[in-house]
């Protein structure tokens, strides 16, 4: 089972798609890509291209920049990891921009999250509620690239690693992992001594048998170019 | 054929009709003088391009051009399309192409005013404007479509180079920038290439050609049903053009979207040209390694380099010489910092192996011990082989006025280093689980020196770092060791090398099969 990242819905509006499709590279719809962030934050939907789009526009016409909306993008982008998308939307923003407070903490953040710091992340996070509590379904995403990184590194996880890494204790932490039992074929073991022990499902990276051998797979071209020989 | 070409310029020039008068300009130069050999160059060009002689065109193109470059042209420009149109029927579309041989020559050869750089964006501006409007009736070699969307793109690039160095810039140049805010505007050049793209219509033909309902591909982007190639081709190579913009801007997702409908795996258009394969391959490279996906950028950069390696031989005379032996050094250069990051060796041929171990063998040892010289190496490697990055919004014209020029090199360089010091935490970690086949996690965060909290957090880092996100959001993984942890027990898997029957079968068969033709072949007396 390729460990396949789960796409955050696809978005309900197409015009601002069709925009970014067709005539992106028109300073005029720098508005309708504002408020096209600000819908992706309320109805919880996500496109990498219309933001991009808003950030190289924003590079050109560094007066017509808001900040406000500069901070939805990377907080959307930290809720697409393990995508790069946060790196990518940071290429794109001046450098004297990237130096102020709240752009400084966003990165902060970025840096917990792609050292695997969730201890620390979770700190901080708490500490800037007004930064990613504006946009509903920070904290899931963020537990769902944790889940991502703990079945790429662990087939048994104790329960307090698994915590720590999505925040989540005690009664709150019974219910997920009744969830994830019923749902996703994790299991609950014994430990030695220490308590629960989580199963994670197998794939192929927890798990080196899954690991389809694609070396040795044969393209099909390769094949018809010998059927004259075969035929 | 190509007698007519030899242009002996040790008859005296000949005194141009229509009463030129000599002028001594302070340009150093006459712009309205035309010598004998230019004027049958522009002639015989003219009646080639009439005559849709492609052949000729580019023999012209490439020998005769340079060659009168070399010997009368080497320090100052060809003579203006004003002198020559006369020869030339006064030919709109002409006169556009020789104007913009001309500024190429002149950007190659000489430094240009800003001026000259405002009236080279007019002449792109006509130029596509005439083929957009599908009106071109011509079919001109590959090398001359992708020079001049390579010119352009390339003009872009510096005119964004010179507009940020304000600090000397006169009073004259500042009025002048500020008149002609619409040269060379960002969004002018993304919508030339958008539009030559749209309008080309040639994503739409490369799809229909994998169902063999159109012909492209097959006959180099040429027409051989009496039509015109220019706007096809060019639309092609715009997608180049529009990768390469946008790793200039720094938006290598973007930029990668705009070449998806070319397949790099297979022959093309692009390799039709050795300046556009390698310009093609270099950026994607590049993109692919600011994305993180070592993997992909390592295979492609280890194509290439074989393919220069085997080839570049045959350019030796080229104008392109140059550019293709500074193309090759900066892949060498990013192949090093790519497996540095990503060591997966088997992805290298043995002939790249064995140049790149030359370069930079010792660089790259010295930047896997991830120490300050590492990232001082870094900087370097980057610094020398990064695309020339730039700011594309307008200057401020306010006092004190500054120089601005690298500031999305730095920014660019910055990120990267960025990446590379997290990267630093699992530099570790691989040398020590080479070592087990199994360890606890206790007793490793012992011989790494750190505590257990931060020992799972460095195994997860490399995990998380050693699996990217590809292109379809599926996970791939690069990573050369490979474990997994049951509570507090690290396994380690070995990877052994694949044997690679299927290959080998496929080239004893032909290898048979040749073996039976030639038998079958022999007639026995």
């Amino acid at each position: 089972m390729g460990r396949e990242r789960e796409v955050q819905k696809q978005p309900i509006s197409y015009t601002v798609e069709q925009l970014v499709a067709l005539n992106p590279y028109n300073p005029d719809i720098l508005p309708d890509l504002e408020n096209y962030v600000n819908e992706q934050v309320s109805s919880q939907t996500y496109s990498l291209d219309a933001n991009l789009c808003l950030l190289r526009l924003y590079q050109f016409e560094p007066e017509r920049m808001s900040t406000q909306i500069v901070a939805r993008i990377l907080v959307k982008a930290l809720m697409a990891m393990p995508a790069p998308d946060f790196s990518l939307c940071l290429f794109l923003i001046p450098e004297r921009v990237q130096m102020e407070e709240q752009f400084k903490t966003l990165i902060v953040l970025s840096h917990y999250l792609e050292t695997a710091r969730f201890r620390q992340f979770w700190d901080e996070a708490a500490k800037n509620r007004h930064l990613v509590e504006v946009v509903p379904g920070f904290e899931q995403a963020i537990q769902t690239y944790a889940i991502h990184v703990l079945s790429l590194t662990y087939q048994k996880i104790p329960r307090p690693v698994l915590a720590e890494a999505i925040n989540i204790e005690g009664l709150s932490l019974d219910k997920f992992l009744e969830h994830q039992v019923a749902n996703y074929n994790w299991v609950l073991e014994k430990g030695h001594g220490r308590g629960q022990l989580i199963a994670l499902p197998g794939n192929e990276f927890n798990q080196p048998e899954l690991k389809k051998n694609t070396a040795d797979s044969i393209p099909l071209e390769h094949i018809t170019r010998i059927f004259p020989i075969l035929g | 054929m190509a007698a007519s070409y030899d242009y002996d310029d040790t008859t005296g020039y000949e005194d141009n009709g229509g009463g030129h008068r000599q002028q001594q300009t302070d340009l150093g130069y006459d712009p309205n003088f035309v010598p004998d050999s230019v004027k049958t160059f522009v002639v015989h060009m003219y009646r080639h391009i009439r005559e849709k002689n492609v052949y000729e065109i580019h023999q012209m193109y490439e020998g005769s051009f340079q060659n009168l470059s070399e010997r009368m042209f080497k320090e100052s420009p060809w003579p203006s399309v004003d002198a020559v149109a006369q020869y030339v029927d006064n030919d709109h579309v002409f006169c556009l192409l020789y104007r913009e041989m001309w500024f190429r020559h002149l950007y190659a050869r000489l430094s240009p005013t800003l001026k000259q750089r405002i009236d080279s964006w007019d002449n792109y501006c006509s130029l596509f404007q005439v083929v957009l409007h599908g009106v071109v009736n011509m079919q001109l070699p590959n090398q001359w479509l992708w020079d001049m969307v390579d010119e352009f793109v390339y003009q872009f690039q510096s005119f964004c180079q010179y507009r940020a160095k304000m600090k000397n810039k006169t009073e004259q140049e500042i009025a002048l920038l500020r008149q002609h805010d619409q040269a060379w505007n960002l969004y002018g050049v993304l919508n030339f290439l958008q539009a030559l793209v749209e309008k080309s219509m040639i994503i739409q033909i490369l799809e229909q050609e994998k169902e063999g309902l159109e012909q492209f591909t097959a006959t180099d982007g040429y027409d051989y049903n009496g039509g015109s190639n220019v706007l096809k081709v060019l639309g092609y190579f715009s997608m180049v053009g529009l990768l390469r913009v946008h790793c200039l801007l720094g938006d290598y997702h973007t930029g990668l979207k705009c070449l998806l409908p070319i397949d790099i795996s297979q022959q093309g258009v692009y390799t039709s040209v050795i300046g556009s394969h390698i310009a093609t391959i270099y950026h994607y490279g590049f993109a692919n390694l600011m994305l993180r996906r070592y993997v992909e950028a390592i295979r492609e950069f280890n194509k290439i380099l074989l393919y220069i390696y085997k080839n570049k031989q045959y350019h030796q005379k080229s104008t392109q010489y140059e550019q293709i032996l500074k193309k090759n050094e900066q892949m060498y250069a990013l192949l090093a910092i790519s497996l540095s990051l990503c060591p997966q060796l088997t992805l290298v041929e043995e002939t790249v192996n064995s140049q790149l171990r030359e370069k930079y063998g010792e660089k790259m040892m010295r930047m896997q011990r991830y120490d300050d010289e590492a990232y001082s190496l870094y900087d370097e490697l980057f610094s020398y082989a990064c695309p020339k990055f730039i700011t594309p919004s307008a200057p401020t014209y306010d006092e004190p006025l500054v120089n601005y020029n690298q500031d999305a090199y730095r920014l660019q360089l910055k990120l990267f280093l960025y990446e590379v010091k997290q990267q630093q935490l699992i530099s570790g970690v691989r040398t020590f689980l080479k070592l087990y086949s199994t360890i606890s996690l206790g007793k490793l965060a012992t011989y790494m020196e750190v505590d257990e909290p931060t020992l799972r957090s460095i195994l997860m880092t490399y995990k998380h770092k050693t699996h990217a996100v590809d292109y379809d959001g599926k996970i791939i993984s690069n990573a050369d060791v490979n474990f997994y942890i049951n509570d507090d027990m690290i396994n380690v898997v070995e990877s052994k090398p694949a044997k690679r029957y299927g290959d080998y079968f496929l080239r004893q068969i032909v290898k048979f099969e040749g073996v039976m033709n030639d038998m079958d072949g022999i007639k026995l007396s």
